[in-house]
């Protein structure tokens, strides 16, 4: 927990904070819509006597009494996804409608992905990528699991992406869940702050800086692109969104979000942001009970 | 014999652009994405299979409406391996996948995937087998069993099972001398409780 320390001046209720990232979190799974509509899958769930408590802020997201959430009907049917919680909240913020073109930069295992495709109805294209190939084929298997049709898999450094394998060339929307320090994760997986380090930070924020500047440079105007982590650290979070809008022509704009946030920061030790980065959402573990997460929304101004 | 596209120039280009058989077809390259052709007449590749061939095995054996595909196209990747895909994309692509695995061609009797099933068995209403409770977990888990009841068609039905006051598809059997054999994979089995 000691990397956590130099976040007290910037968390409120800092003890809450660190009681939350030490205990377990509950498990949640996503109701796939492509495969069946929220009523049928909780007749399902009722079905199969697996109580459940949907989320207040998504009726789609459902936490599960149970403690193997992939053995039951509803996920072998397809119609469940095990999922942590905020995880779910990217594709919300992206709002990607039937028929577009979306890509998710950094897609592998597909959670996200998939949760783009219902979101669409399956209907358009979302081209799901990563330059990991082991992850790719997780998700390849979840995205056939699941039926998402729309999906087009591609295994590039999203750095330099190209769209050439495509018929068109700019996309609608693009989804950046980028790699990073994982703090936010905690809960999940207790040793994820044991590789922490300041040179780590700094060379993965060089990485989501290259990502995020493509994903803006493949997006038409007017469209938008989500930037987001599941970390605490400005260098991964505020400054990389800063660097955005310092170099491409976007900007950061509002959305709602039915869950409780903090703002995202206009300072960090002796750097200053933006103050329009006071619209992104900081998701800590204690305002929720879920894992922790950063999310910005841009809009492409050119 | 001669009546393919540019069949007069392949002796031009030669036989190691295109590996032509003797009707002038191409060979299937197992390493790209190919949209089907609509018609069996606008085949260019050896051994493919149309659009129309494929909707209409989905018509005659499972009774699944061809209007379910009007948003999908189909593709084939690696000899046989039918794909369907609700995107925008050129063809031939050379990517690594695009939408689901729907469908097994170039072998006697073509065979529909799990996942397929899922995704679309709702809409079939012929060589559909429905399973009691314990038949529906033996499916899951990979097993065959001994079903006496069916007296249609042999060779692969979906089966599906009752959940939440409706019936839902599990999967793809193989139908043979009274025996339903799960064709469910080994990575979607389950032993469910
Ligand atoms: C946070 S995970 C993505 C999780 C995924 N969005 C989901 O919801 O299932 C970050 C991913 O970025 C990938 N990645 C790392 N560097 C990349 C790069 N330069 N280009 C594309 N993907 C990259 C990693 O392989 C990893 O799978």
């Amino acid at each position: 927990m000691e990397p956590l320390e130099r976040y007290r001046p910037i968390i409120d209720d800092f003890k809450a904070f660190l009681g939350a990232c030490e205990r377990p979190l509950p498990s949640a799974v996503r109701i796939n819509t492509i495969t069946a509509s929220t009523e049928r899958a909780l007749a399902m769930l009722e079905a199969d006597d697996v109580a459940y408590e949907q989320a207040e802020w998504n009726p789609r997201v459902l936490r599960l009494e149970t403690a193997s959430p992939g053995s039951t009907w509803t996920s072998f049917h397809g119609v469940t996804h095990g999922q942590e919680e905020v995880s779910a909240v990217p594709p919300v913020v992206l709002d990607p409608q039937p028929g577009e073109r979306v890509w998710d930069c950094c897609g592998a295992p597909g959670g996200k992905a998939t949760q783009i495709a219902a979101r669409m109805d399956d209907r358009g294209t979302v081209v799901a990528n990563d330059s990991n190939l082991g992850r790719l084929s997780a998700l390849r298997f979840n995205a056939e699991r699941l039926g998402a049709t729309s999906l087009a898999v591609t295994n590039h450094d999203a750095r330099n992406y190209s769209m050439k394998p495509f018929s068109f060339d700019e996309f609608d929307r693009a989804l950046v869940d980028a790699p990073c320090s994982c703090e936010g994760t905690i809960r999940k997986n207790p040793d994820a702050l044991e590789d922490w380090s300041p040179d780590h930070i700094a060379s993965v924020s060089g990485i989501q800086k290259g990502i995020l500047r493509r994903a803006i440079q493949t997006t038409r105007e007017g469209g938008t692109v989500v930037y987001s982590t599941c970390t605490f650290a400005p260098e991964e979070n505020e400054a990389v969104v800063q660097h955005a809008i310092e170099n491409e022509p976007c900007r950061v704009v509002d959305f709602d979000l039915d869950l409780k946030y903090a703002p995202g920061l206009t300072a960090w030790e002796d750097e200053t942001f933006d103050s329009t980065l006071e619209r992104a959402a900081r998701i800590y573990p204690h305002h929720n009970d879920t894992g922790g997460f950063f999310v910005a929304k841009l809009e492409v101004t050119a | 014999m001669g009546d393919g596209p540019d069949g007069d120039d392949i002796a031009e280009i030669g036989e190691t652009d295109i590996a032509g058989d003797s009707d002038g077809l191409e060979q299937n390259d197992g390493q790209r994405f190919d949209r089907l052709p609509e018609t069996p007449a606008e085949r260019t590749v050896e051994g493919r299979v149309s659009r129309e061939e494929v909707l209409e095995y989905f018509a005659d054996r499972f009774d699944i409406p061809p209007e379910t595909f009007d948003d999908h196209t189909f593709w084939e990747k690696g000899a046989g391996k039918i794909w369907i895909y609700a995107g925008e994309a050129p063809t031939p692509l050379a990517i690594e996948a695009i939408g689901m695995t729907c469908l097994r061609t170039r072998q006697e009797h073509w065979k529909p995937t799990t996942d397929f099933v899922q995704r679309f068995g709702t809409h079939a209403s012929d060589c559909v087998i429905e399973l009691e409770g314990p038949e529906a977990r033996r499916f899951v888990a990979g097993e065959d069993q001994e079903i006496d009841r069916w007296d249609g068609d042999w060779g692969y039905l979906i089966a599906t099972h009752e959940i939440g006051s409706d019936v839902a598809p599990m999967g793809v059997g193989l139908y043979v001398h009274g025996e339903l054999r799960s064709m469910v994979p080994k990575g979607r089995q389950r032993d469910l409780p």
